[in-house]
């Protein structure tokens, strides 16, 4: 059993007491003193020329401080782009400049064009309404494929074309792979949609501006997965603000799913303008303002092609995507269809030759990026579909299929770049056919058809790269950063800890599970405990979350620094203790002599540090703080087996998920009613995608669904309970701790599990139907049904 | 402006507001109690559900000229007179009911309102009063479950323990 309140008990959140009380203290929550309000006026055309834009009006409304346009940018950086692609003919990727507000032209319906700064929020939007804004539209860029062809009107007129890259991978298995298709006994091939959606974490993106005459700093409080990156990018390259005259907190975060990595353009106005008006400036996002400011996600078109040989063994996979880059290049939007979709394309399998092709390309919308999964839930769902649809055209059982060409021998080097450390895909496989009573779904069936309904069974396999990233490789690959870790570890003269990370928690229960990593290694209560993130004033220099790396990457530069602070603790209990230091042991928060009964209790060490008085100071210093900074020698590669099962109302078309069960292999567990949690809530995110979601624009170029009446999040009647298992543990063989991250999984494995349910439900009931594109809405399978 | 007087969390309170000042921005800005949140503008997400002479509502459907008056129980008068969490707010502790913590007071409010009316409801019954509270981190799977057990339901079969 674990011990209470370390590595492994389902330890209570300590942040709960806050957030359940109304005590959380989020962006939006923070007033300052002498505060003004901006509001942004947007585009809401999506391609047009800006011919004037005549402020004179809004500026003389009540309680306006002043209007900003691009004018008021000169000399200021665009917002940057933090991954160059260097694409299969060696050129580097078309990179346009990115104002912090619209200079010449407006690029999608969002695109900000000024700004008012006014006493009130309402007087600021009264005021923007009176701003006179001459556009003269121009046919906007929208459909990837019709972007790239020849005579397209170009989204940036700098650029020699709509397209950002025409990136090959593995460029030289080029050939071979398209001779192993052209000779192979049978090739399945699948044309699908990735569905462009909308993060939508539940808090909207906040950003409060603050600047100090007295000091010449600048504070920002900002809706960030990131401060100490938005630090990085804002003050190097858009305000040319040094590091030490910048402070980013980014206090209690609600949700984030990747859309809160990104540097936006009003984090960079608010810090900006509070310098210029010498005062705090506010901006508060609408949830309809959300929808055409927040980068999106997926949005990719594909061709996927698996070649088989007669057995139904995989000789070769071939896959072309269009990826939407949107208007501009958001943070990290480059490398989420290359690097982190790409590299997974051997899936759980062992396909001996594969060839990835993706064109990212900019279009009159919305920037799209990282989501969670960010790539391999795209890669995830055209493989385990063509995988499905293979397995119905060889007359071979989806699970049979599947093992048959699963990855048994670890480590595994891919034909796509990466090393799987470790992995055991037969036993995941074998834990969801357990859970999910696959043996009973004939009887399940039987039922269903009783009342009319057919139902339907769907398995995937998927695998994820996780625990981002070794800074070298990444370099390599294009990243304009490095993706360590770092923890400072401050032991308190008491005894008590304060351990800061560069992560940052916005539901992931840091605050509980990096106290659990602590509380273990030493020995004492994790209410002695405390995680502080989120400012970069006090912590040390990190990469923040996402990608599920924070126990990965930031939990292990927790135990580096601990191990740091255990060793220096060791040598003080020694001289304490009179003792040689091999003879030390640390146990339940005491220093032992072995074999002994001599021991000295963690506090006395502690209070040693810092009062000296017995103290081997010509060995080691006093104090007791260390910083570890933690760079990880491979990715983590969770795994997993997921099964959904649907009924489908023939006369409407309506699919709803009645169970759906989870096999994961995590590696080891810190916290497992946190990594249930965090299963769960990507699952949701996964049916959302598959069966309800979808960010649609008009031929204009206008969203249609921009607010919550018309996306369709997942509500609480959408979804049935889950079954969840993380039992099949292979640890990770690379960081202290064996642990492989667990964020995205629910999110990457489910889409798929849901379709493949869908089209056998279909199939059982003799519709000749083979794919239907996310989301399976109802109108959708009723169509596919009838057609 | 208009001056209101009411009663928040047993306290009177009074304040000018504008005709078009919503319940939730007048409790957020003029009384700083920003547990009650804004997470949309088309009253769909439910993060700033409060109780208004005992009936759950949306803050932010609600002018706060219109609350002249009334008794408004906001997340931040949910505790027990003692401090300690009240059973609906312990249960989502005990069921990891929250995560980012967001949609959270509006849940609590709504689930506070549900078992007033239905104080043994099915899990059915519970997904579908909670149409109107999106939450985009749980699933749900740990606020159902959380809201069958601060109604004295046995939870301990529900998968993914």
């Amino acid at each position: 059993m674990p011990k209470d309140g370390g590595i492994g008990a389902s330890t209570k959140r300590r942040e709960d007491l806050r957030f359940l009380t109304g005590k959380g203290r989020y962006t939006d929550d923070i007033n300052l003193h002498g505060q003004a309000y901006a509001y942004f006026l947007r585009s809401d055309i999506a391609h047009g020329t800006i011919n004037s834009i005549d402020t004179s009006g809004a500026e003389a409304m009540p309680g306006v401080v002043r209007v900003f346009t691009a004018s008021d940018f000169e000399g200021v950086g665009g917002i940057p782009c933090g991954w160059q692609i260097t694409d299969r003919h060696g050129e580097v990727m078309q990179e346009p400049k990115h104002p912090v507000l619209a200079e010449g032209k407006v690029r999608h319906v969002g695109d900000p064009i000024a700004v008012v700064v006014a006493e009130s929020l309402d007087q600021a939007r009264d005021a923007a309404e009176a701003i006179d804004v001459d556009i003269t539209e121009l046919e906007p860029v929208l459909d990837m494929k019709a972007a790239v062809a020849d005579g397209a009107p170009k989204v940036h007129d700098d650029l020699t074309s709509n397209l950002c890259y025409d990136w090959g991978f593995v460029e030289e298995n080029r050939d071979a792979v398209d001779q192993a298709i052209k000779n192979a006994h049978h090739v399945t091939t699948l044309e699908l949609t990735n569905n462009r959606l909308v993060a939508n974490p539940m808090e909207p993106r906040v950003a409060v501006g603050d600047y100090s005459l007295a000091t010449d700093e600048h504070t920002l409080y900002t809706t960030s997965q990131n401060p100490h990156v938005i630090r990085l990018l804002m003050g190097a390259f858009v305000l040319g603000i040094p590091e030490h005259k910048l402070r980013v907190v980014a206090p209690d975060v609600g949700g984030g799913f990747g859309t809160k990595i990104f540097h936006y353009a009003e984090e960079a106005f608010c810090t900006f303008a509070a310098k210029q008006l010498r005062r705090p400036v506010k901006w508060t996002c609408s949830r309809s303002e959300a929808f055409i400011s927040d980068a999106h996600g997926r949005d990719h078109v594909t061709k996927i092609e698996l070649a088989m040989d007669k057995d139904g063994m995989f000789l070769a996979l071939r896959t072309d995507t269009y990826a939407n880059m949107g208007a501009y290049l958001s943070t990290f939007a480059p490398s989420v269809p290359t690097w982190l979709h790409g590299t997974l394309m051997a899936g759980n399998y062992k396909t001996p030759l594969i060839y990835v092709n993706v064109k990212a390309v900019f279009t009159n919308t919305v920037p799209v990026d990282a989501y969670r999964g960010a790539g391999r839930p795209e890669a995830t769902f055209q493989l385990e579909r063509v995988v499905d649809k293979a397995a119905r055209e060889m007359g071979i059982d989806p699970v049979e299929l599947r093992r048959r060409n699963f990855i048994t021998e670890f480590p595994y080097a891919t034909p796509v770049a990466v090393e799987y450390d470790t992995g055991d895909y037969h036993a995941t496989m074998d834990k969801l056919l357990d859970i999910s009573n696959h043996a009973g779904f004939a009887a399940r069936a039987a039922d269903s058809k009783a009342r009319g309904k057919l139902r339907g069974f769907g398995i995937a396999h998927y695998i994820e790269a996780c625990g981002i990233a070794p800074s070298n490789l990444v370099g390599q690959l294009g990243a304009r950063a490095g993706l360590y870790e770092s923890a400072t570890v401050r032991v308190n003269a008491t005894g008590s800890i304060s351990v800061m990370t560069g992560s940052h928690s916005h539901g992931q229960g840091h605050e509980t599970s990096f106290a659990q990593v602590v509380s273990d290694m030493i020995g004492i209560d994790a209410d002695q405990i405390d995680i502080v993130h989120g400012d970069t004033a006090n912590t040390p220099m990190g990469m923040g979350t996402y990608g599920s790396r924070s126990l990965a990457v930031g939990g292990s530069a927790i135990v580096k620094a601990t191990e740091k602070i255990i060793s220096k603790a060791r040598k003080i209990a020694a001289h304490l203790l009179e003792a040689a230091e091999a003879d030390i042991e640390l146990k339940d928060g005491a220093f032992t002599v072995a074999g002994t009964d001599k021991s000295v209790a963690w506090g006395d060490v502690t209070l040693a540090a810092y009062v000296p008085h017995n103290y081997p100071l010509e060995e080691i210093e006093p104090g007791l703080e260390e910083t570890a900074f933690y760079d990880p020698a491979n990715f983590t590669y969770p795994s997993g087996a997921y099964g959904c099962e649907v009924e489908v109302d023939p006369d409407t078309g309506k699919v709803d998920v009645v169970a759906f069960s989870a096999a994961d292999d995590f590696g080891n567990i810190v916290n497992p009613m946190i990594v249930e949690g965090q299963v769960q809530g990507g699952l949701a995110q996964g049916i959302g995608q598959a069966l309800l979601e979808n960010c649609a624009y008009d031929e204009n170029g206008q969203l249609l669904s921009g607010s919550y009446m018309d996306y369709t999040m997942p509500r609480a009647d959408d979804v049935p309970m889950f079954k969840v298992d993380h039992s099949c543990i292979t640890p990770c063989t690379h960081n202290p701790l064996g642990v492989k991250g667990c964020g995205e999984a629910g999110a990457i494995g489910s889409p798929p599990a849901v379709v493949n349910a869908v089209i056998d439900a279909l199939q059982r009931a003799g519709h000749d139907v083979t794919h239907i594109d996310m989301p399976l809405s109802p109108d959708r399978v009723w169509a596919a049904m009838n057609r | 402006m208009t001056s209101i007087s009411l009663s928040v969390n047993g306290k009177s309170v009074s304040g000018d507001v504008e005709g078009r000042t919503l319940l939730s921005a007048f409790l957020r800005e003029n009384l700083q109690l920003t547990g009650t949140h804004i997470g949309c503008d088309t009253s769909q997400c439910g993060a700033c559900v409060v109780h208004v002479d005992g009936q759950a509502i949306k803050a932010c459907t609600m002018l706060a000229a219109e609350a002249d008056g009334a008794d408004v129980r906001t997340i931040e008068g949910m505790e027990n007179a003692d401090g300690s969490l009240g059973v609906i707010q312990q249960a989502f502790q005990d069921h990891h009911g929250l995560q980012c913590g967001f949609c959270t007071p509006g849940m609590v409010m709504s689930a506070a309102a549900l078992l007033k009316d239905n104080p043994n409801p099915t899990e059915g019954e519970i997904r579908e009063y909670l149409e109107g509270n999106l939450c985009r981190c749980t699933g749900y799977h740990n606020i159902v479950k959380a809201i069958m057990a601060a109604s004295g339901q046995d939870v301990s079969k529900i998968a993914a323990e």
